[in-house]
Protein backbone atom coordinates (compact mmCIF):
# COMPACT_ATOMS: atom_id res chain seq x y z
CA UNK A 1 0.00 0.00 0.00
CA UNK A 2 1.51 3.72 -0.48
CA UNK A 3 1.76 5.73 2.99
CA UNK A 4 3.34 8.61 4.26
CA UNK A 5 6.22 8.03 6.14
CA UNK A 6 8.51 10.15 7.94
CA UNK A 7 12.25 10.57 6.89
CA UNK A 8 13.59 13.07 9.28
CA UNK A 9 12.69 16.43 11.15
CA UNK A 10 10.98 18.41 7.82
CA UNK A 11 11.25 15.48 5.78
CA UNK A 12 8.55 12.82 4.67
CA UNK A 13 8.35 11.02 1.93
CA UNK A 14 5.10 8.46 0.19
CA UNK A 15 6.36 4.52 0.31
CA UNK A 16 5.16 1.19 -0.31
CA UNK A 17 4.36 -0.66 2.87
CA UNK A 18 2.98 -3.57 4.04
CA UNK A 19 -0.80 -3.63 4.36
CA UNK A 20 -1.77 -3.86 7.84
CA UNK A 21 -3.05 -7.12 9.56
CA UNK A 22 -5.00 -7.99 12.47
CA UNK A 23 -2.62 -8.32 15.16
CA UNK A 24 -5.23 -8.54 18.21
CA UNK A 25 -8.68 -10.24 18.35
CA UNK A 26 -10.48 -7.06 18.24
CA UNK A 27 -8.85 -5.29 15.59
CA UNK A 28 -10.02 -4.08 12.36
CA UNK A 29 -8.33 -2.88 9.20
CA UNK A 30 -9.59 0.17 7.45
CA UNK A 31 -9.15 1.38 4.10
CA UNK A 32 -8.91 4.90 4.49
CA UNK A 33 -11.03 7.04 2.30
CA UNK A 34 -10.16 10.88 3.91
CA UNK A 35 -7.47 11.90 6.24
CA UNK A 36 -6.09 15.75 7.09
CA UNK A 37 -2.93 16.97 8.63
CA UNK A 38 -3.43 18.22 11.87
CA UNK A 39 -1.80 21.55 13.30
CA UNK A 40 0.05 18.90 15.82
CA UNK A 41 1.40 16.80 12.76
CA UNK A 42 4.10 20.21 12.06
CA UNK A 43 5.25 18.82 16.15
CA UNK A 44 5.70 15.82 14.54
CA UNK A 45 7.04 16.76 11.51
CA UNK A 46 9.76 19.50 12.90
CA UNK A 47 10.72 16.93 15.77
CA UNK A 48 9.74 18.22 18.77
CA UNK A 49 7.83 14.87 20.20
CA UNK A 50 9.95 12.63 21.65
CA UNK A 51 10.51 8.90 19.98
CA UNK A 52 8.96 10.10 16.72
CA UNK A 53 10.71 7.05 15.04
CA UNK A 54 11.95 7.39 10.92
CA UNK A 55 9.66 4.92 8.84
CA UNK A 56 6.47 5.77 11.07
CA UNK A 57 2.98 7.04 9.16
CA UNK A 58 1.33 10.05 10.82
CA UNK A 59 -2.01 10.63 10.57
CA UNK A 60 -4.56 10.70 13.27
CA UNK A 61 -7.30 12.08 11.86
CA UNK A 62 -9.16 10.18 9.05
CA UNK A 63 -12.27 8.07 8.13
CA UNK A 64 -12.34 4.94 5.82
CA UNK A 65 -13.97 1.67 5.08
CA UNK A 66 -13.71 -1.49 7.30
CA UNK A 67 -11.74 -3.92 5.12
CA UNK A 68 -11.35 -6.75 7.79
CA UNK A 69 -12.69 -7.25 10.96
CA UNK A 70 -11.09 -9.41 14.17
CA UNK A 71 -12.66 -12.45 15.14
CA UNK A 72 -14.11 -10.87 18.72
CA UNK A 73 -15.38 -7.71 16.54
CA UNK A 74 -19.17 -7.48 17.37
CA UNK A 75 -20.27 -3.92 16.40
CA UNK A 76 -18.62 -3.55 12.61
CA UNK A 77 -18.58 -5.41 9.76
CA UNK A 78 -16.40 -5.43 6.84
CA UNK A 79 -18.21 -2.41 4.23
CA UNK A 80 -18.75 -0.12 7.04
CA UNK A 81 -18.13 3.88 6.61
CA UNK A 82 -16.60 4.98 9.99
CA UNK A 83 -15.33 7.69 11.33
CA UNK A 84 -12.37 6.71 13.86
CA UNK A 85 -11.81 8.79 16.97
CA UNK A 86 -7.72 9.99 17.06
CA UNK A 87 -7.95 8.44 21.03
CA UNK A 88 -6.27 4.46 20.73
CA UNK A 89 -8.40 3.10 23.83
CA UNK A 90 -9.76 -0.06 25.49
CA UNK A 91 -12.90 1.23 26.70
CA UNK A 92 -12.12 -0.77 30.08
CA UNK A 93 -9.08 0.28 32.14
CA UNK A 94 -9.70 2.68 35.47
CA UNK A 95 -9.92 5.66 32.90
CA UNK A 96 -11.51 4.46 30.23
CA UNK A 97 -14.58 3.62 32.65
CA UNK A 98 -14.63 7.37 33.96
CA UNK A 99 -14.71 8.52 30.96
CA UNK A 100 -11.00 9.58 29.85
CA UNK A 101 -10.60 7.69 26.68
CA UNK A 102 -7.30 9.71 26.35
CA UNK A 103 -5.78 8.63 29.04
CA UNK A 104 -6.13 4.97 28.35
CA UNK A 105 -3.75 2.57 30.55
CA UNK A 106 -3.69 -0.25 28.35
CA UNK A 107 -2.82 1.09 24.60
CA UNK A 108 0.20 2.62 25.14
CA UNK A 109 3.57 0.53 26.95
CA UNK A 110 5.94 3.71 26.12
CA UNK A 111 4.13 5.85 28.73
CA UNK A 112 2.05 6.04 31.28
CA UNK A 113 1.31 10.17 30.92
CA UNK A 114 -0.54 9.92 27.49
CA UNK A 115 -3.22 7.33 26.06
CA UNK A 116 -2.57 5.90 22.98
CA UNK A 117 -2.82 7.77 19.33
CA UNK A 118 -2.76 6.79 15.88
CA UNK A 119 0.72 7.78 13.98
CA UNK A 120 1.76 10.13 17.02
CA UNK A 121 5.45 9.10 17.91
CA UNK A 122 5.85 6.53 19.99
CA UNK A 123 5.34 8.41 23.24
CA UNK A 124 1.65 7.76 22.21
CA UNK A 125 2.02 3.88 21.50
CA UNK A 126 3.63 3.23 18.41
CA UNK A 127 0.63 2.65 16.04
CA UNK A 128 0.74 3.81 12.23
CA UNK A 129 -1.63 6.85 11.53
CA UNK A 130 -4.25 7.17 8.48
CA UNK A 131 -1.84 9.11 5.95
CA UNK A 132 -2.22 6.17 4.14
CA UNK A 133 -4.22 3.96 2.32
CA UNK A 134 -4.90 1.26 5.18
CA UNK A 135 -4.74 1.58 8.79
CA UNK A 136 -4.92 -0.74 11.85
CA UNK A 137 -7.70 0.32 14.22
CA UNK A 138 -7.61 -1.84 17.89
CA UNK A 139 -10.33 -1.83 19.91
CA UNK A 140 -12.82 -2.05 16.85
CA UNK A 141 -15.97 -2.30 19.04
CA UNK A 142 -14.82 0.60 20.90
CA UNK A 143 -13.56 3.65 18.91
CA UNK A 144 -14.86 3.76 15.48
CA UNK A 145 -18.38 5.10 14.75
CA UNK A 146 -20.50 4.21 11.85
CA UNK A 147 -21.03 7.77 10.03
CA UNK A 148 -24.37 8.82 9.86
CA UNK A 149 -25.97 9.08 6.10
CA UNK A 150 -26.48 12.86 6.62
CA UNK A 151 -23.10 13.80 7.41
CA UNK A 152 -20.47 14.92 4.49
CA UNK A 153 -16.82 12.83 4.41
CA UNK A 154 -15.52 16.58 5.25
CA UNK A 155 -17.37 17.15 8.29
CA UNK A 156 -16.82 14.08 9.86
CA UNK A 157 -12.82 13.63 9.26
CA UNK A 158 -13.02 17.13 10.88
CA UNK A 159 -14.97 15.52 14.16
CA UNK A 160 -12.36 13.15 14.39
CA UNK A 161 -10.18 15.36 16.47
CA UNK A 162 -10.31 19.12 15.69
CA UNK A 163 -13.87 19.90 16.14
CA UNK A 164 -14.08 17.71 19.10
CA UNK A 165 -10.69 19.46 20.45
CA UNK A 166 -11.40 22.85 20.28
CA UNK A 167 -15.22 22.51 21.61
CA UNK A 168 -13.76 19.96 24.51
CA UNK A 169 -11.26 23.23 25.57
CA UNK A 170 -14.39 25.56 26.33
CA UNK A 171 -15.62 23.16 28.60
CA UNK A 172 -12.58 22.58 30.07
CA UNK A 173 -12.75 26.41 30.55
CA UNK A 174 -16.11 26.00 32.34
CA UNK A 175 -17.55 29.09 31.05
CA UNK A 176 -20.60 30.95 32.58
CA UNK A 177 -22.64 33.11 31.01
CA UNK A 178 -21.57 36.50 29.54
CA UNK A 179 -17.97 35.05 29.68
CA UNK A 180 -14.89 36.99 28.29
CA UNK A 181 -13.03 34.54 26.53
CA UNK A 182 -9.41 34.22 24.78
CA UNK A 183 -8.53 31.83 22.52
CA UNK A 184 -4.62 31.97 21.65
CA UNK A 185 -4.20 30.81 17.87
CA UNK A 186 -6.72 30.50 15.03
CA UNK A 187 -5.57 27.48 13.96
CA UNK A 188 -8.68 24.76 12.94
CA UNK A 189 -8.73 24.05 16.50
CA UNK A 190 -8.32 27.37 17.74
CA UNK A 191 -10.97 28.59 15.27
CA UNK A 192 -13.79 25.75 16.65
CA UNK A 193 -12.14 26.52 20.21
CA UNK A 194 -13.81 30.18 19.39
CA UNK A 195 -16.51 28.90 18.05
CA UNK A 196 -17.87 26.39 20.43
CA UNK A 197 -17.77 29.27 24.03
CA UNK A 198 -20.67 30.82 22.03
CA UNK A 199 -22.69 27.71 22.33
CA UNK A 200 -22.13 27.89 25.87
CA UNK A 201 -23.14 31.61 26.67
CA UNK A 202 -20.20 33.68 26.38
CA UNK A 203 -20.43 37.14 26.33
CA UNK A 204 -17.14 37.92 24.03
CA UNK A 205 -14.81 35.60 22.22
CA UNK A 206 -11.27 37.34 21.32
CA UNK A 207 -8.45 35.52 19.00
CA UNK A 208 -5.13 35.87 18.88
CA UNK A 209 -2.62 34.68 16.00
CA UNK A 210 -0.45 36.40 13.81
CA UNK A 211 -1.65 35.32 10.31
CA UNK A 212 -4.31 38.33 9.08
CA UNK A 213 -6.19 35.36 6.72
CA UNK A 214 -6.83 33.41 9.64
CA UNK A 215 -8.23 35.89 12.03
CA UNK A 216 -10.87 37.35 9.18
CA UNK A 217 -11.76 33.74 9.07
CA UNK A 218 -11.97 34.15 12.99
CA UNK A 219 -13.88 37.06 12.39
CA UNK A 220 -16.33 35.69 9.89
CA UNK A 221 -16.72 31.92 11.41
CA UNK A 222 -16.38 32.42 15.11
CA UNK A 223 -18.06 35.64 15.43
CA UNK A 224 -14.44 36.59 17.15
CA UNK A 225 -12.87 40.08 17.63
CA UNK A 226 -9.37 39.60 16.89
CA UNK A 227 -6.10 40.91 17.67
CA UNK A 228 -2.84 40.34 15.64
CA UNK A 229 -0.17 39.94 17.82
CA UNK A 230 2.67 41.27 15.41
CA UNK A 231 0.78 44.42 15.30
CA UNK A 232 1.58 45.46 18.92
CA UNK A 233 4.69 45.49 21.14
CA UNK A 234 3.18 43.96 24.18
CA UNK A 235 0.10 42.06 23.19
CA UNK A 236 -0.33 41.32 27.03
CA UNK A 237 -1.27 44.75 27.40
CA UNK A 238 -3.77 45.33 24.86
CA UNK A 239 -5.43 42.38 25.89
CA UNK A 240 -5.57 43.97 29.24
CA UNK A 241 -6.97 47.00 28.24
CA UNK A 242 -9.94 45.00 26.37
CA UNK A 243 -10.82 43.74 29.68
CA UNK A 244 -10.96 46.37 31.70
CA UNK A 245 -7.56 45.53 33.04
CA UNK A 246 -9.01 42.73 34.57
CA UNK A 247 -8.13 39.92 32.06
CA UNK A 248 -10.20 37.22 30.13
CA UNK A 249 -12.26 34.89 32.49
CA UNK A 250 -11.29 32.14 30.59
CA UNK A 251 -8.33 31.25 28.10
CA UNK A 252 -7.64 28.65 25.99
CA UNK A 253 -3.91 27.61 24.48
CA UNK A 254 -4.88 26.48 21.22
CA UNK A 255 -0.94 26.71 19.80
CA UNK A 256 1.43 24.52 21.95
CA UNK A 257 5.03 23.69 21.59
CA UNK A 258 5.67 25.71 18.29
CA UNK A 259 4.17 29.21 19.56
CA UNK A 260 5.95 32.41 18.32
CA UNK A 261 6.04 35.74 20.03
CA UNK A 262 9.18 35.88 21.20
CA UNK A 263 12.48 35.60 18.70
CA UNK A 264 14.60 33.81 21.50
CA UNK A 265 12.44 31.75 23.54
CA UNK A 266 10.97 29.96 20.02
CA UNK A 267 14.10 29.68 18.43
CA UNK A 268 15.28 28.02 21.63
CA UNK A 269 12.48 25.70 21.93
CA UNK A 270 10.92 24.81 18.93
CA UNK A 271 14.03 25.70 16.30
CA UNK A 272 17.14 24.30 18.35
CA UNK A 273 14.69 21.86 20.47
CA UNK A 274 16.83 23.10 23.26
CA UNK A 275 13.66 22.38 25.32
CA UNK A 276 10.52 20.60 25.10
CA UNK A 277 9.09 23.93 22.50
CA UNK A 278 7.85 27.02 23.39
CA UNK A 279 5.91 28.14 26.16
CA UNK A 280 5.14 31.56 24.99
CA UNK A 281 1.42 30.19 24.35
CA UNK A 282 1.52 28.83 27.97
CA UNK A 283 2.79 32.06 29.55
CA UNK A 284 0.65 34.33 27.75
CA UNK A 285 -2.30 32.28 28.59
CA UNK A 286 -1.15 32.51 32.38
CA UNK A 287 -0.18 36.40 32.07
CA UNK A 288 -3.93 37.36 30.08
CA UNK A 289 -6.63 35.64 32.17
CA UNK A 290 -7.53 37.14 35.18
CA UNK A 291 -7.17 36.40 39.04
CA UNK A 292 -9.10 33.36 39.92
CA UNK A 293 -9.85 32.41 35.99
CA UNK A 294 -9.21 29.40 34.32
CA UNK A 295 -6.60 28.69 31.82
CA UNK A 296 -7.56 25.89 29.63
CA UNK A 297 -5.20 23.86 27.62
CA UNK A 298 -4.90 22.06 24.37
CA UNK A 299 -2.02 22.80 22.88
CA UNK A 300 0.33 19.93 22.71
CA UNK A 301 4.17 20.10 24.49
CA UNK A 302 7.11 18.07 24.77
CA UNK A 303 7.68 16.68 27.91
CA UNK A 304 10.10 19.97 29.61
CA UNK A 305 9.27 23.42 28.75
CA UNK A 306 11.34 25.52 30.77
CA UNK A 307 11.24 29.15 31.51
CA UNK A 308 7.12 29.22 32.41
CA UNK A 309 5.65 31.35 34.54
CA UNK A 310 4.12 29.14 37.31
CA UNK A 311 4.13 31.75 40.40
CA UNK A 312 2.08 33.67 38.62
CA UNK A 313 -0.41 30.85 38.48
CA UNK A 314 -0.29 30.17 41.85
CA UNK A 315 -0.43 34.10 42.72
CA UNK A 316 -3.40 34.90 40.79
CA UNK A 317 -5.55 32.00 42.45
CA UNK A 318 -5.79 29.90 38.75
CA UNK A 319 -7.58 26.57 37.72
CA UNK A 320 -5.30 25.02 35.03
CA UNK A 321 -7.23 22.35 33.01
CA UNK A 322 -6.04 20.35 30.27
CA UNK A 323 -6.17 17.31 28.22
CA UNK A 324 -6.28 15.49 25.49
CA UNK A 325 -9.90 15.33 24.42
CA UNK A 326 -11.58 12.50 24.50
CA UNK A 327 -13.38 12.27 21.50
CA UNK A 328 -15.90 10.06 21.16
CA UNK A 329 -17.99 11.55 24.39
CA UNK A 330 -18.60 14.91 22.22
CA UNK A 331 -20.01 12.94 19.37
CA UNK A 332 -23.87 13.02 20.01
CA UNK A 333 -23.89 16.56 20.94
CA UNK A 334 -22.04 17.78 17.87
CA UNK A 335 -24.22 15.69 16.08
CA UNK A 336 -26.82 17.98 17.20
CA UNK A 337 -25.37 21.09 16.43
CA UNK A 338 -24.16 20.17 13.10
CA UNK A 339 -27.37 19.11 12.40
CA UNK A 340 -28.87 22.43 14.11
CA UNK A 341 -26.42 24.50 11.48
CA UNK A 342 -24.65 26.16 14.46
CA UNK A 343 -21.07 24.47 13.48
CA UNK A 344 -20.51 24.03 10.04
CA UNK A 345 -16.94 22.37 9.94
CA UNK A 346 -15.69 22.08 6.58
CA UNK A 347 -16.34 25.50 5.86
CA UNK A 348 -12.62 25.36 7.97
CA UNK A 349 -11.18 22.87 4.79
CA UNK A 350 -9.00 25.10 2.48
CA UNK A 351 -6.99 22.59 0.75
CA UNK A 352 -7.12 18.70 -0.48
CA UNK A 353 -4.17 16.85 -0.95
CA UNK A 354 -3.66 13.62 -3.05
CA UNK A 355 -1.54 11.47 -0.67
CA UNK A 356 1.15 11.22 -3.27
CA UNK A 357 2.13 15.14 -2.85
CA UNK A 358 2.41 15.04 0.90
CA UNK A 359 5.22 16.03 1.40
CA UNK A 360 4.15 19.41 -0.29
CA UNK A 361 1.25 19.51 1.59
CA UNK A 362 3.19 19.22 5.33
CA UNK A 363 5.48 22.24 3.50
CA UNK A 364 2.90 24.63 2.41
CA UNK A 365 0.91 23.64 6.48
CA UNK A 366 3.99 24.44 7.54
CA UNK A 367 5.03 27.43 6.00
CA UNK A 368 1.51 28.84 6.15
CA UNK A 369 1.25 29.17 2.54
CA UNK A 370 -1.40 29.82 0.11
CA UNK A 371 -3.89 30.91 2.86
CA UNK A 372 -3.75 27.07 3.78
CA UNK A 373 -5.83 26.63 6.99
CA UNK A 374 -6.83 23.06 7.11
CA UNK A 375 -5.56 20.22 4.96
CA UNK A 376 -7.20 16.77 3.98
CA UNK A 377 -5.29 14.33 2.23
CA UNK A 378 -7.24 12.30 -0.80
CA UNK A 379 -5.57 8.59 -0.34
CA UNK A 380 -5.82 7.02 -4.06
CA UNK A 381 -6.26 10.90 -5.63
CA UNK A 382 -3.67 11.80 -8.69
CA UNK B 1 -14.32 52.06 36.50
CA UNK B 2 -11.94 50.18 37.24
CA UNK B 3 -11.07 49.16 40.03
CA UNK B 4 -14.73 48.43 41.65
CA UNK B 5 -17.03 45.17 41.98
CA UNK B 6 -18.72 45.98 38.34
CA UNK B 7 -15.68 46.95 36.87
CA UNK B 8 -16.70 44.59 33.79
CA UNK B 9 -18.67 46.02 30.87
CA UNK B 10 -21.75 43.99 30.28
CA UNK B 11 -22.29 41.73 27.86
CA UNK B 12 -24.62 41.85 24.98
CA UNK B 13 -27.83 40.61 26.05
CA UNK B 14 -29.16 37.19 25.56
CA UNK B 15 -31.77 38.32 22.25
CA UNK B 16 -28.66 40.51 20.83
CA UNK B 17 -26.23 37.10 21.06
CA UNK B 18 -29.07 35.15 19.49
CA UNK B 19 -29.38 37.03 16.90
CA UNK B 20 -26.04 37.51 15.76
CA UNK B 21 -25.15 33.86 16.39
CA UNK B 22 -26.43 30.91 15.63
CA UNK B 23 -26.54 28.57 18.75
CA UNK B 24 -25.64 30.61 21.36
CA UNK B 25 -26.58 29.34 24.71
CA UNK B 26 -27.63 25.98 23.56
CA UNK B 27 -25.11 24.65 26.20
CA UNK B 28 -25.33 27.38 28.82
CA UNK B 29 -26.58 24.63 30.87
CA UNK B 30 -23.34 22.70 31.99
CA UNK B 31 -25.45 19.26 32.11
CA UNK B 32 -25.91 19.90 27.75
CA UNK B 33 -21.81 19.71 27.88
CA UNK B 34 -20.81 16.06 27.18
CA UNK B 35 -17.51 16.22 29.37
CA UNK B 36 -19.46 17.63 32.30
CA UNK B 37 -18.39 16.52 34.48
CA UNK B 38 -15.31 15.44 33.53
CA UNK B 39 -15.29 11.96 34.94
CA UNK B 40 -18.57 9.81 34.32
CA UNK B 41 -19.30 6.20 33.28
CA UNK B 42 -20.60 5.34 30.01
CA UNK B 43 -20.68 2.43 27.90
CA UNK B 44 -18.35 1.85 26.00
CA UNK B 45 -18.63 -0.94 23.99
CA UNK B 46 -15.80 -3.06 25.92
CA UNK B 47 -17.05 -6.65 26.37
CA UNK B 48 -14.01 -7.73 28.23
CA UNK B 49 -12.97 -6.54 32.07
CA UNK B 50 -9.14 -7.21 30.99
CA UNK B 51 -8.21 -7.11 27.06
CA UNK B 52 -6.91 -10.16 25.52
CA UNK B 53 -3.25 -9.59 25.18
CA UNK B 54 -1.82 -9.10 21.81
CA UNK B 55 1.08 -11.54 21.18
CA UNK B 56 4.73 -9.61 21.41
CA UNK B 57 6.57 -11.53 18.11
CA UNK B 58 9.27 -8.97 18.79
CA UNK B 59 10.59 -7.57 22.27
CA UNK B 60 8.99 -4.36 23.10
CA UNK B 61 10.14 -1.42 25.27
CA UNK B 62 7.59 0.14 28.02
CA UNK B 63 8.00 2.52 30.01
CA UNK B 64 9.24 1.89 33.82
CA UNK B 65 6.55 3.23 35.31
CA UNK B 66 3.68 0.30 33.38
CA UNK B 67 3.37 -3.01 35.84
CA UNK B 68 4.15 -5.03 32.29
CA UNK B 69 3.33 -4.69 28.65
CA UNK B 70 -0.19 -3.49 28.33
CA UNK B 71 -2.41 -6.21 25.99
CA UNK B 72 -2.63 -3.57 23.07
CA UNK B 73 0.74 -1.67 21.95
CA UNK B 74 2.02 -0.88 18.03
CA UNK B 75 4.13 -2.43 16.23
CA UNK B 76 5.49 0.02 13.88
CA UNK B 77 9.12 1.17 13.38
CA UNK B 78 10.76 -1.44 15.85
CA UNK B 79 13.78 -0.38 18.14
CA UNK B 80 17.28 -0.95 15.88
CA UNK B 81 20.84 0.36 15.34
CA UNK B 82 22.18 2.78 17.49
CA UNK B 83 19.31 4.50 17.86
CA UNK B 84 17.26 1.87 18.87
CA UNK B 85 20.19 1.34 21.86
CA UNK B 86 20.07 4.12 23.18
CA UNK B 87 15.86 4.61 23.50
CA UNK B 88 16.04 1.23 24.51
CA UNK B 89 18.51 2.51 27.09
CA UNK B 90 16.30 5.14 28.21
CA UNK B 91 13.33 3.05 28.72
CA UNK B 92 14.99 0.65 30.45
CA UNK B 93 16.77 3.00 32.99
CA UNK B 94 14.82 5.91 33.79
CA UNK B 95 10.65 6.36 34.77
CA UNK B 96 8.91 8.95 32.88
CA UNK B 97 9.68 11.15 35.71
CA UNK B 98 13.23 12.18 34.75
CA UNK B 99 14.47 14.41 32.59
CA UNK B 100 16.92 12.13 31.10
CA UNK B 101 14.50 9.48 30.00
CA UNK B 102 13.14 12.42 27.38
CA UNK B 103 16.50 14.03 26.48
CA UNK B 104 17.58 10.28 25.56
CA UNK B 105 14.63 9.93 23.73
CA UNK B 106 15.01 12.95 21.86
CA UNK B 107 18.77 12.21 20.93
CA UNK B 108 17.93 8.25 19.71
CA UNK B 109 15.60 11.13 17.49
CA UNK B 110 18.09 13.43 15.88
CA UNK B 111 20.62 10.00 15.49
CA UNK B 112 17.46 7.55 14.20
CA UNK B 113 17.26 10.74 11.26
CA UNK B 114 20.93 10.40 10.21
CA UNK B 115 21.24 6.51 10.68
CA UNK B 116 18.45 6.36 8.68
CA UNK B 117 19.84 9.06 5.83
CA UNK B 118 22.75 7.00 5.86
CA UNK B 119 21.47 3.93 5.27
CA UNK B 120 18.94 5.15 2.03
CA UNK B 121 22.05 5.90 0.48
CA UNK B 122 23.26 2.35 0.26
CA UNK B 123 20.15 2.08 -1.20
CA UNK B 124 18.42 2.20 -4.47
CA UNK B 125 16.50 4.95 -3.69
CA UNK B 126 18.70 7.51 -1.45
CA UNK B 127 16.78 10.13 0.48
CA UNK B 128 16.16 13.19 -1.70
CA UNK B 129 16.19 16.49 0.43
CA UNK B 130 14.33 17.98 -2.58
CA UNK B 131 11.30 15.98 -2.81
CA UNK B 132 10.59 14.87 0.75
CA UNK B 133 10.46 18.76 2.04
CA UNK B 134 7.97 19.30 -0.14
CA UNK B 135 9.92 22.33 -1.34
CA UNK B 136 8.83 21.82 -5.05
CA UNK B 137 5.29 23.12 -3.80
CA UNK B 138 6.28 26.90 -3.39
CA UNK B 139 5.74 27.51 -7.38
CA UNK B 140 2.17 27.84 -7.53
CA UNK B 141 1.47 28.26 -3.98
CA UNK B 142 1.64 32.19 -3.53
CA UNK B 143 4.79 31.81 -1.73
CA UNK B 144 5.92 35.87 -1.83
CA UNK B 145 2.50 37.13 -1.14
CA UNK B 146 1.59 34.62 1.53
CA UNK B 147 4.91 35.64 3.48
CA UNK B 148 6.06 39.37 2.98
CA UNK B 149 4.04 42.58 3.51
CA UNK B 150 1.80 40.46 6.33
CA UNK B 151 3.74 41.36 8.93
CA UNK B 152 3.88 37.63 9.73
CA UNK B 153 6.12 36.60 12.85
CA UNK B 154 7.83 34.04 11.83
CA UNK B 155 9.78 35.20 9.49
CA UNK B 156 11.84 36.58 12.09
CA UNK B 157 13.43 32.80 12.07
CA UNK B 158 12.05 30.94 8.99
CA UNK B 159 15.21 31.54 7.12
CA UNK B 160 16.92 29.24 9.89
CA UNK B 161 14.65 26.06 8.46
CA UNK B 162 16.62 25.66 5.02
CA UNK B 163 19.82 26.30 7.01
CA UNK B 164 18.83 23.58 9.29
CA UNK B 165 17.31 21.41 7.23
CA UNK B 166 19.97 21.70 4.32
CA UNK B 167 22.77 22.91 6.64
CA UNK B 168 23.77 19.38 7.48
CA UNK B 169 24.06 18.21 4.00
CA UNK B 170 26.07 21.35 2.28
CA UNK B 171 28.35 20.76 5.33
CA UNK B 172 28.84 17.14 4.54
CA UNK B 173 29.30 17.24 1.27
CA UNK B 174 31.88 20.24 1.94
CA UNK B 175 33.56 18.03 4.27
CA UNK B 176 33.60 15.40 1.80
CA UNK B 177 34.99 17.23 -0.64
CA UNK B 178 37.85 18.60 1.07
CA UNK B 179 38.55 14.80 2.48
CA UNK B 180 38.70 14.03 -1.07
CA UNK B 181 40.97 16.82 -1.99
CA UNK B 182 43.34 16.25 0.90
CA UNK B 183 43.53 12.75 -0.01
CA UNK B 184 44.43 13.16 -3.79
CA UNK B 185 46.90 15.99 -3.21
CA UNK B 186 48.56 14.23 -0.53
CA UNK B 187 52.36 13.90 -0.34
CA UNK B 188 52.63 9.90 -0.46
CA UNK B 189 50.22 10.10 -3.65
CA UNK B 190 52.56 12.31 -5.48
Amino acid sequence: MRAMVYRGPYKVAVEEKDIPSVEHPNDAIVRVTLGAICGSDLHLYHGLIPDTRVGTTFGHEFIGVVEEVGPSVQNLKVGDRVMVPFNVYCGSCYFCARGLYSNCHNVNPNATAIGGIYGYSHSCGGYDGGQSEFVRVPFADVGPSLIPDWMSDEDAVLLTDALPTGYFGAQLGDISEGDTVIVLGAGPVGLFAAASPWLMGAGRVIVVDHLDYRLAKAREFAHAETYNFAEHRDIILELKKATDYLGADVVIDAVGAEADGSFLQHVAGAKLKLQGGSPIALNWALAAVRKGGTVSVLGAYGPAPTGIKFGDAMNKGLTIRANQCPVKRQWPRLFEHLRNGYLRPSELVTHRIPLEHIAEGYHLFSGKLDGIIKPLVVPGAS
Amino acid sequence: MPYTADTRRQPPSRDELRNRIPGWGADLDPADRPSVPREKHEPTGAHWDFPERQPENTPRERSLEHKFLTPVFGTTAPLHGFSGAIRRFAYRRYSEGQTPHWLLLLAGDRVDAWESHLRSLATGRPDNPVTQTGILAEPGHRPLSSRFGRNRADLKHAWMDPVMVGGPWAAAAVLAWVGARKLLTSPSRR
